[in-house]
């Protein structure tokens, strides 16, 4: 059976990769639904949602409307957890080579460098980088992938540990190519697929940390989050709990939407595999 | 995962006469009666693992301090602009308080001097505070690890029990309905579920308060006071605990599927014991093993979570204590948190490590046998 159809075969991931699709659809369309700015002020304040057609979500304490913030918010979300699992695995990648390929003197440095990203919470990590370089879309995706990049190197460090003892490596080595060429052209390609297999995991943690930072304040202030959505419903809990929860169920159906369809890639590919 | 070299061990022959297996999970437990009886030789090989532990956690430490002094230099102005902020003063003022502070030497002199102080557990004062930055950390402390030391208790306890029940029957209806429930409950952000348990709770129900750690001048001591605080706490631990109890049910019922396939729970079955003693006394007792690594490797993880939930729930430990820093750039409070922290999950991941040496008689066992 090709991986397509057993994919196609187990539910889950066909309700994760369904979701995906469309949030990727409603983040690309944001500004054609929602032209202008989402933060500008929309109609009365607090409207309760399904009240006016108009405004469906309803609006928020200053009257902005909720379901353009909802679908600008979702480019934010797609954004900075792509672009921040796609860092912390090239790094990832690149470190865990350079050590398991290496060996020696440069592994043991490189190892105990990622044992100790390890050791620093990777949320206050973030939150000290955040604050100290200041928020901004760029430096939320850098602070994100400092404290992601760690579980990618050591996987890709085992996987490059038993490769680099294979009969090519030896031939790359005969015909004379440069040791670097070796790690970066035969071994690391080979032992990317299980680095691969931690993408869904690393997107879905970049988002939540993404809403969480925003959450406290430190998301890019020129961009709708749905963490800064939350914070700012958090003002109104007590009259107006549906801008807090809003946001929060469209934060839980995009990150489950990674998870499933990430876990039913996985499970469909040669990479379940190599993983166990 | 499996970090420490295992040797093999029975209560046959020493360990240097056997194969150098190097198993990988789920292996059968060797001997299950002999090791119990055996507290010293655990001893042992705790200390020995510990010994060699100790020297790596130092080289990390030693790395993260200077990880620390990297990011406090990066941060725009330093400790005498911040002074002056507060207090007001002339350029001459300036100049000689850089000098008395050593702000005007070169970078490595710094970075020793930092060292130094570190050495002494001098952090640094606290702008935002007036006070020592080690003090206001350690006021804040206790708060932390009681909210973090109940959320790990509930996701560990409940997470484990459950990965139980849904590993005892793999592929059943309660398998699928408890993995698909987890994954769901892993992909809520802490904060939100903060959020709706106080809506929920709090707002609607009333059952619990809206936040803080005990009721405001309420006079109460001994068990009222640790009744008040509990009741105080159920809130922030439930939000806490829950995301991360998802992890321990995977991982367990994970694990258990692994071990079903091995022959001994065959042999089990053969010899006609019941399901259920095979479930708990074979099956998940050696699934157990990596959920006890998982913890160590999780309290890093679970400090970064109680930052955001403390500020919801505004509980003053340290993870509010981060978030005050932040709003009030007092870079070198956060930079003192964030030492504590990494010493804070040192010592967890020592901890398990020493529990790991007296639950699995393989770990440490070559080098104490050689």
């Amino acid at each position: 059976m090709s991986p397509l159809r057993r994919f196609l075969r187990t539910p889950e991931a066909i309700a994760g990769a369904v979701f995906l699709a469309a949030l990727f659809a409603v983040a690309l369309a944001a500004p054609l639904f929602f032209p202008g700015d989402p933060q500008a002020i929309a109609g009365p304040a607090l409207l309760p949602p399904f009240q006016d057609w108009s405004l469906p979500l309803g609006t928020d304490r200053l009257g902005r409307d909720v379901l353009a913030e909802l679908f600008h918010g979702a480019r934010t979300s797609l954004a900075v957890g792509l672009a921040a699992a796609a860092a912390a695995l090239a790094v990832g990648a690149v470190i865990g080579t350079l050590a398991g390929f290496a060996g020696g003197l440069v592994d043991e440095v490189l190892m105990r460098i990622t044992d100790a990203f390890q050791t620093v919470p990777a949320f206050l990590l973030a939150l000290a980088f955040v604050s100290i370089v200041g928020p901004s879309l760029g430096v939320v995706v850098v602070a994100i992938a400092l404290g992601a990049w760690t579980g990618p190197a050591r996987v890709a460090r085992a996987e490059v540990l038993s490769i680099r003892e294979r009969d090519f490596v030896a031939g790359a080595r005969v015909i004379g190519m440069h040791p670097l060429e070796i790690a970066f052209r035969e071994v690391l390609p080979n032992a990317l697929p299980p680095v691969m297999a931690l993408s869904s995991v690393i997107v879905a943690a970049a988002i939540l940390t993404e809403a969480a930072l925003s959450f406290l304040g430190l998301g890019d202030p020129n961009r709708v989050t749905w963490g800064g959505m939350i914070a700012e419903g958090r003002a109104v809990l007590r009259t107006a709990p549906f801008l807090s929860i809003i946001p929060g169920v469209a934060l839980v159906l995009t990150v489950l939407g990674v998870y499933l369809a990430g876990e039913g890639v996985v499970e469909t590919t040669a990479m379940r595999r190599s993983l166990s | 995962m499996w970090v420490l070299s295992f040797g093999y061990e029975s209560s046959f022959a020493p360990p240097s006469v056997l194969p150098d297996i190097s198993p990988t999970r789920g292996v059968p437990n060797a001997a299950p009666k002999t090791w119990l009886s055996c507290q010293c030789c655990a001893m042992t090989r705790a200390l020995i693992l510990l010994r060699r532990r100790l020297v790596g956690s130092i080289f990390v430490l030693l790395i993260v301090v200077v990880g620390t002094f990297l990011l406090l230099e990066a941060a725009p102005g330093d400790a005498v602009d911040a002074y002056i902020v507060s207090t007001g003063g002339d350029a001459g003022m300036i100049e000689l308080l850089r000098h008395r502070w050593g702000l005007d030497q070169s970078e490595l002199t710094r970075l020793a001097n930092y060292l130094w102080a570190l050495l002494h557990l001098d952090l640094g004062q606290s702008v935002t505070f007036s006070r020592p930055i080690r003090d206001v950390i350690l006021e804040r402390l206790p708060t932390t690890l009681l909210l973090m030391g109940s959320a790990t208790a509930l996701s560990f306890g409940l997470g484990s029990a459950l990965g139980i029940y849904a590993g005892a029957r793999p592929g059943s209806f309660r398998d699928r309905f408890l993995s698909i429930g987890s994954l769901a409950l892993y992909a809520v952000p802490g904060f939100w579920l903060g959020l709706v348990l106080i809506i929920v709770f709090a707002v609607d129900l009333r059952w619990f308060p809206i936040g803080g750690i005990e009721s405001i001048a309420s006079g109460k001591t001994g068990l009222d006071r640790a009744a008040d605080i509990a009741r105080h706490l159920v809130l922030p631990v439930s939000a806490l605990g829950f995301i991360y109890l998802a992890l321990y049910l995977r991982m367990m019922r994970a694990g258990m599927a692994e071990v079903w396939r091995q022959d001994f729970v065959l042999a089990a079955r053969a010899r006609g014991l019941s399901r259920q003693r095979i479930v708990l006394a074979h099956v998940a007792r050696n699934a157990l093993l990596p959920l006890v690594t998982m913890l160590g490797l999780q309290s890093a993880q679970m400090l970064g979570g109680s930052v955001v939930i403390e500020s919801v729930f505004s509980v003053p430990g340290l993870g509010r204590l981060a978030q005050e820093a932040v709003a009030a750039r007092d870079t070198p409070l956060l930079l003192g948190i964030i030492l504590v922290s990494a010493v804070l999950v040192v010592i967890v991941n020592l901890l398990v490590d020493i529990a790991y040496a007296f639950l699995d008689p393989r770990v440490g066992a070559s080098e104490a046998g050689a």
